[in-house]
C-alpha cells in the first residue's frame, strides 16, 4: 500500500472554540491507483490533501506514505517528502513567477534530483507548451499555467500526485483538456493520484471515490 | 460625507500600523538629521554674528599695524587730532578667554552688545574698578584675575569678555598699547592721509561679513551637504511608504469615487491627511534633531575653536526660524515624496482595474523610463564635470550624479542578478537569483537610500581624511621650525637674534606686509634663503629651481588662492611696490581666505625698509627644545606666552581633527542607521507579499528555516552589490567636493587620497546593518506557521 491514513484528526483555533475540520479520517491508496475526494466546501478536503502532502501536521492519527509515518516527521523530514515522494497541483497554479516556463517545469525534478531533460521536453510537447518555454508565467493564460504546473509535478516523477481542484479556475473546455492530460500522463508514470474535486464528471473517471462530510468519510 | 471619507482613509492606517510607523519614522528621522545639522549651523552663525556685532568685524574699516605687533597709544591720539574718527580696541587672551577692551565714548554706533545708549549707567564701566561683561563660563574663568566687577551679560559672544580699554590694558599687561582701531563709516573731509599721520599702519576696508563667518563657511557647507544627503536618505523611506500605501488605496479610491465622492475633494482630503502626518512627524523630528544637535554641538564648538579660533556657544537655543524650517522641510519632503503617488491616483480612470498593481513589480516600461532618466542625469553630470564652473554648477553636478546613480542602481542590480542566474548551476541557486532579481523593484527605494548613505560616507570621509592628510603635510611644511618666538619690539627682536643665533642651527625671521597684488589683498612675506624652505615646501606647480630664482631676487611664489582668483600661472610677471617679479611657484595654503606671496628677504627689506621682523622660527635639534625654551624665559626674559613649540601646535591640530572626525563619524553612523532602518521597513512591508511567492517553493520541498536563511542571504547580497556601486559613487562625490565645490567656494583645491581600509570597514558596517535589518523578517518567515503558507493554496480565499 502506498498510502494509509488512519484516524486522522485536525482542528484550527477560532476564538474560544476550535473548529474541527477532520474528525477521524481513514483511507488507503495503492500505487498506480486514482482516487477522487469530494465533499461540500469546508468539509476538510483540502486540509486532508495538505496533511497527506506533508504541508501541515495533524493533531493526531497516522499518515503512512511509502512505509513511513509522515505525521511524525519534523519540518526537514516533511520537506524531503514533498521534494521526493509527492507532487501537488494547486487550483491557483502557484508557479514561480521569477522563473521561465522551462525552468518552472524542471524546478521540482531538479530539486528531487530526478531531472530528465528528455522527459521534461516530452511533457512540454504533450502539454502544448513548447512554444512558450522561454516565457514567464504571467505571459500565459490560465489553462497554459495549469498545464505548466502539471508538467512541473509530473517531471519530478512523484509516487503520489495530489491535485487540489486543479481545474477549478478554468473554463469547461480547457478544464476537460487539462484533466485528460493529467489522467493520461499520471497513468503513464505509474503514480497514484488523489484529486480533490467538486465535479462528479471528474470523479467518475477515477478508480475510486470517497466523500467527506463534517470531517468524516461518508 | 467628509467624516465618512476620513474614516475610510484612516481605516487603511489602522489596518496597516506598520506602514504608518514606517512613514512617520522615516519622516521624523529625515527631519531630525536635517534640522540637527541646521541647528548646529544656526547656533554657530548666531555666535559669529554676536561676535561680529561686538567686535565690529566686517562692518567697519579697521586700521592695523603693517608689520604686526601693537599700535602705540600716542599714534591713536595723533590720528584723532588729525581728524580721523577712530576708536581703539585692545584685544588678547587671558585664562583662555578673549578679552576685548573698547572705548564706549568713541566706538561707532551699533558696536558692542552693552547698550549704553539705552540708559545703562556708563560711569561704573569707565571709572573705579571698572566692569567686565561676559557669559557665565568666561566670567568664571576670569575670577581672581581682575578686581573689576564681573557682570553677567548673555549678549556677549561666547568665550569673550568686554570691558573698558584701560581695564583690558591692565588685564593683558599692554600699557599704552592698542591692538587695532575701528574706523567710523563717515569721516570728515580734508583729513590727512593715513600714511602721513601714521606710516606704519594699514587701512583694511570693511569685509562685508565677519572673518570667522567666511573662514568657517567651508565647515558649515560640508555639514549642510551632509544634512541634505541624510534628509534625502530619509525621504526615500517616506517615498516607499507612501507609494505602497497609495497602491493599496487604489481600490478604495475607485469605490469612493464610484459612490459619488468628487475626485478633487478626495485628493484634497488625502493632501490634508499627508500634511497632518508630516506636521506630526516633523514635530518629533525637530525634537530628535534638537537632541542630535545638543549631543554634537560641544564637539563642533571645539572643532571651530581649534580650526578657526571661532567661539561658538556650547548651549543650544530653540530658535523659531530653525524649528519652523524643520516643520516646513518635513511637509515639503512629504508632498514631494507623495506627489507621484497622488498623480497616479488623480489620473486613474474610474473604471480601470483597481487591483493593486503589484507595487513592487513595476513594469518594464517604467524601468526603461527610469533608466533613460538616470543615463540622462549622469550625462549632464559628466558635462558639468568637464565644462561646469562655479558653486552652482558644482552643486548641480552633485545632484545629477547622486540622483542619476540612485535611479540607475535597480537596473544595474537586475542586470548583475540576471547574469548570475544564467551562471547558476542548481535549481535552488537559479531560483534564488531569479527571485532576488524579482525583489529588486520592491527593495529599490531602500537600496537607493543605502547607496546614497554609503556614498555620502565614502565621499565625506574621503574628503575629511584627505583634508587631514593634506593639513598634516601642510603643517609639516609650514611648521618646520622647532620653536616660534615673538618679540614685543624691534629692539627686543634685535637682542633676541644676537642672543639666540649661537644657540641654534638657524634663525628664520617671519616678516610680512599687506599689499595689493594682481588686484587682490595679499600678505607679502620676505623669506630667508635657507635649506628649511627648500627641503620642506612642496609646490602645486613650479618652474625649475624656484627657490634659486626667489633667492636671486627676480622670482616670487604665490599661494593657490591668489593664483586661481587672479588667473596667475608660472612665468607670468607681477608688480610689487613698483618692482616686477616672475612667478616661479604656486603653493597650497589651506584655510587661508586671502592671497599670499613670498619674495626673498633681501628684496623685501629693500622694498619695505620700515618693517623689521618681530617673529622668528628657530631651527635646532628637537632634543634641545626644552632647554632652549627654559633659557629663553629664564635667561633672555621672554614671556612663556611668546614661545610656541612646533610639536605642541601639531598635537593640538591633530586633536582638533580628531574632534572633527567625531562629528562626521556620528553623522555617518546616523545616516547609515537610517538606511538600515529603510531596509528593515521595506523587508517588513514586503514580507506580506513574499508569502505567496515563497509558499510554492516551500510546497516543493524547502523548509521554512531554509527560506528564512535565504532571505537573510538575499538582503546581505543586495547590500554587498549596493556597496560595490556606492564606493565609486562616493569617490566621485569626494572628487566633486574637493575639485569643484571646494575650489569654487574657497579658491583652493585639496589633493584626493584613497583610504581602502576605511571603505572596507564601511562595507562591513553596511553589511552588518543590512543583516540586522533582514534578521527580523527572516526570522519571522522561518517561523511562519504552515497554516499561513497554506492559505496561499486555499481555493476559497
Amino acid at each position: 500500500m502506498l498510502l494509509t491514513v488512519t484516524d486522522l484528526r485536525k482542528s484550527y483555533p477560532a476564538g474560544d472554540n476550535p473548529v474541527t475540520v477532520l474528525n477521524g479520517v481513514d483511507l488507503t491508496l495503492d500505487a498506480g491507483q486514482s482516487l477522487a475526494l469530494t465533499g461540500e466546501s469546508g468539509s476538510g478536503k483540502s486540509t486532508l490533501l495538505h496533511l497527506i502532502g506533508g504541508l501541515d501536521l495533524p493533531d493526531s492519527g497516522a499518515i503512512v506514505l511509502n512505509g513511513a509515518d509522515i505525521a511524525g516527521l519534523d519540518d526537514k523530514g516533511r520537506a524531503a517528502v514533498r521534494r521526493g515522494t509527492v507532487g501537488v497541483v494547486f487550483q491557483q497554479f502557484n508557479l514561480i513567477p521569477s522563473l521561465r516556463v522551462a525552468d518552472n517545469i524542471a524546478f521540482h525534478a531538479r530539486l528531487a534530483g530526478r531531472h530528465d531533460p528528455a522527459w521534461a521536453a516530452r511533457l512540454a510537447d504533450r502539454m502544448g507548451l513548447t512554444a512558450h518555454l522561454a516565457k514567464f508565467p504571467e505571459q500565459l493564460s490560465g489553462g497554459q499555467q495549469q498545464r505548466v504546473a502539471l508538467a512541473r509535478t509530473l517531471a519530478a516523477r512523484p509516487q503520489l500526485v495530489l491535485a487540489d481542484e486543479p481545474t477549478g479556475n478554468l473554463d469547461e473546455a480547457t478544464a476537460a483538456t487539462v484533466m485528460d492530460l493529467m489522467l493520461e500522463l499520471v497513468a503513464e508514470t505509474g503514480a497514484a493520484l488523489l484529486i480533490v474535486t467538486h465535479s462528479d464528471r471528474v470523479a467518475a473517471r477515477l478508480d475510486r471515490r470517497i466523500h467527506l462530510a463534517r470531517g468524516r468519510v461518508t | 460625507m467628509i467624516r465618512t471619507v476620513w474614516s475610510a482613509l484612516w481605516s487603511q492606517w489602522r489596518r496597516n500600523p506598520l506602514q504608518l510607523f514606517t512613514l512617520m519614522a522615516g519622516l521624523a528621522l529625515a527631519t531630525a538629521l536635517w534640522s540637527g545639522v541646521q541647528a548646529i549651523n544656526a547656533e554657530a552663525r548666531a555666535s559669529y554674528d554676536v561676535a561680529a556685532a561686538t567686535l565690529g568685524e566686517g562692518q567697519f574699516a579697521q586700521i592695523l599695524p603693517s608689520e604686526g605687533g601693537a599700535i602705540a597709544q600716542e599714534t591713536y591720539v595723533k590720528l584723532r587730532r588729525a581728524g580721523w574718527l577712530v576708536s581703539p580696541v585692545v584685544e588678547g587672551r587671558l585664562a583662555g578667554v578673549r578679552v576685548v577692551g573698547l572705548d564706549p565714548l568713541t566706538a561707532p554706533g551699533g558696536l558692542g552688545p552693552v547698550r549704553f545708549a539705552q540708559g545703562a549707567d556708563i560711569i561704573p564701566f569707565l571709572s573705579g574698578r571698572g566692569q567686565v561683561f561676559g557669559g557665565a563660563e568666561a566670567l568664571d574663568a576670569l575670577k581672581g584675575q581682575t578686581e573689576a566687577d564681573l557682570i553677567l551679560s548673555p549678549d556677549v559672544a561666547p568665550g569673550t569678555v568686554l570691558t573698558d580699554i584701560g581695564v583690558a590694558q591692565r588685564l593683558l599687561d599692554m600699557p599704552g598699547q592698542i591692538t587695532r582701531l575701528i574706523v567710523a563709516r563717515t569721516q570728515p573731509l580734508g583729513r590727512p592721509d593715513l600714511a602721513t599721520v601714521a606710516p606704519g599702519l594699514t587701512l583694511r576696508p570693511p569685509q562685508g561679513g565677519s572673518d570667522i563667518g567666511r573662514l568657517t563657511d567651508s565647515f558649515h557647507l560640508n555639514l549642510t551637504a551632509f544634512g541634505l544627503l541624510s534628509f534625502a536618505v530619509g525621504i526615500f523611506i517616506v517615498n516607499g511608504a507612501i507609494g505602497l500605501a497609495f497602491e493599496q488605496r487604489r481600490p478604495m479610491v475607485r469605490t469612493l469615487r464610484a459612490l459619488g465622492m468628487p475626485l478633487g475633494q478626495l485628493m484634497g482630503l488625502i493632501a490634508v491627511e499627508l500634511v497632518g502626518l508630516a506636521l506630526l512627524a516633523g514635530i518629533v523630528g525637530v525634537a530628535l534633531g534638537y537632541l542630535i544637535a545638543a549631543a554634537l554641538l560641544p564637539d563642533v564648538s571645539a572643532t571651530l575653536r581649534g580650526l578657526y579660533g571661532a567661539e561658538v556657544s556650547g548651549t543650544l537655543h530653540l530658535r523659531p526660524v530653525w524649528w519652523l524650517s524643520g516643520l516646513a522641510i518635513s511637509v515639503g519632503g512629504t508632498l514631494a515624496a507623495g506627489a507621484g503617488a497622488m498623480w497616479s491616483l488623480w489620473t486613474m480612470p474610474l473604471l480601470s482595474s483597481a487591483q493593486p498593481r503589484a507595487w513592487a513589480m513595476r513594469s518594464g516600461q517604467a524601468a526603461a523610463v527610469q533608466g533613460a532618466l538616470a543615463v540622462g542625469l549622469l550625462a549632464v553630470a559628466l558635462g558639468l564635470a568637464l565644462t561646469g564652473d562655479g558653486l552652482v554648477a558644482g552643486f548641480a553636478l552633485l545632484a545629477c550624479l547622486l540622483i542619476g546613480a540612485a535611479l540607475l542602481l535597480p537596473i544595474v542590480l537586475r542586470l548583475v542578478l540576471a547574469g548570475a542566474e544564467r551562471l547558476a548551476k542548481g535549481p535552488l541557486a537559479q531560483w534564488f537569483w531569479a527571485d532576488t532579481r524579482q525583489q529588486v523593484p520592491g527593495l529599490s527605494l531602500a537600496l537607493m537610500a543605502l547607496l546614497l548613505a554609503m556614498a555620502a560616507n565614502v565621499g565625506v570621509s574621503t574628503m575629511v581624511s584627505s583634508f587631514r592628510l593634506t593639513f598634516v603635510g601642510f603643517l609639516d611644511q609650514r611648521l618646520s621650525s622647532e620653536l616660534y618666538v615673538t618679540t614685543d619690539s624691534a629692539e627686543q627682536a634685535a637682542a633676541l637674534v644676537a642672543w639666540v643665533t649661537p644657540r641654534v642651527d638657524a634663525v628664520l625671521p617671519i616678516q610680512s606686509s599687506q599689499i595689493t597684488l594682481a588686484g587682490r589683498p595679499t600678505d607679502l612675506y620676505g623669506a630667508r634663503d635657507q635649506a628649511t624652505y627648500r627641503d620642506n615646501w612642496k609646490f602645486l606647480d613650479a618652474a625649475a629651481d624656484p627657490w634659486d630664482q626667489v633667492a636671486a631676487g627676480a622670482g616670487i611664489l604665490v599661494n593657490e588662492q591668489l593664483a586661481r582668483r587672479s588667473s596667475l600661472s608660472i612665468g607670468q610677471t607681477v608688480d610689487v611696490a613698483g618692482q616686477s617679479f616672475v612667478i616661479v611657484g604656486v603653493y597650497g595654503d589651506y584655510g587661508n581666505p586671502i592671497g599670499q606671496a613670498i619674495i626673498t628677504e633681501t628684496v623685501f627689506h629693500d622694498l619695505f625698509p620700515q618693517i623689521t621682523a618681530q617673529r622668528f622660527g628657530l631651527r635646532l635639534p628637537p632634543a634641545d627644545v626644552p632647554a632652549l625654551t627654559r633659557a629663553l624665559t629664564d635667561d633672555f626674559g621672554l614671556p612663556a606666552a611668546n614661545i610656541i613649540n612646533q610639536a605642541g601646535i601639531k598635537a593640538f591640530s591633530l586633536g582638533v581633527f580628531d574632534r572633527t572626525f567625531t562629528v562626521t563619524t556620528a553623522l555617518n553612523i546616523l545616516t547609515l542607521s537610517v538606511a538600515g532602518f529603510a531596509i528593515l521597513m521595506s523587508l517588513l512591508t514586503l514580507a506580506g507579499m513574499r508569502v505567496p511567492q515563497l509558499a510554492p517553493v516551500w510546497a516543493l520541498g524547502l523548509t521554512r528555516a531554509e527560506l528564512g536563511r535565504l532571505e537573510l542571504v538575499r538582503a546581505v547580497l543586495l547590500a554587498i552589490l549596493t556597496a560595490v556601486c556606492a564606493i565609486p559613487l562616493g569617490l566621485g562625490l569626494a572628487w566633486v567636493l574637493l575639485a569643484i565645490v571646494n575650489v569654487a567656494a574657497f579658491g583652493w583645491r585639496l589633493p584626493m587620497y584613497l583610504f581602502p581600509w576605511d571603505y572596507a570597514r564601511l562595507v562591513l558596517f553596511a553589511l552588518v546593518a543590512a543583516g540586522l535589518a533582514a534578521l527580523w523578517p527572516a526570522r519571522r518567515l522561518a517561523r511562519t506557521p504552515p497554516t499561513d503558507l497554506l492559505k496561499v493554496f486555499a481555493n476559497e480565499r
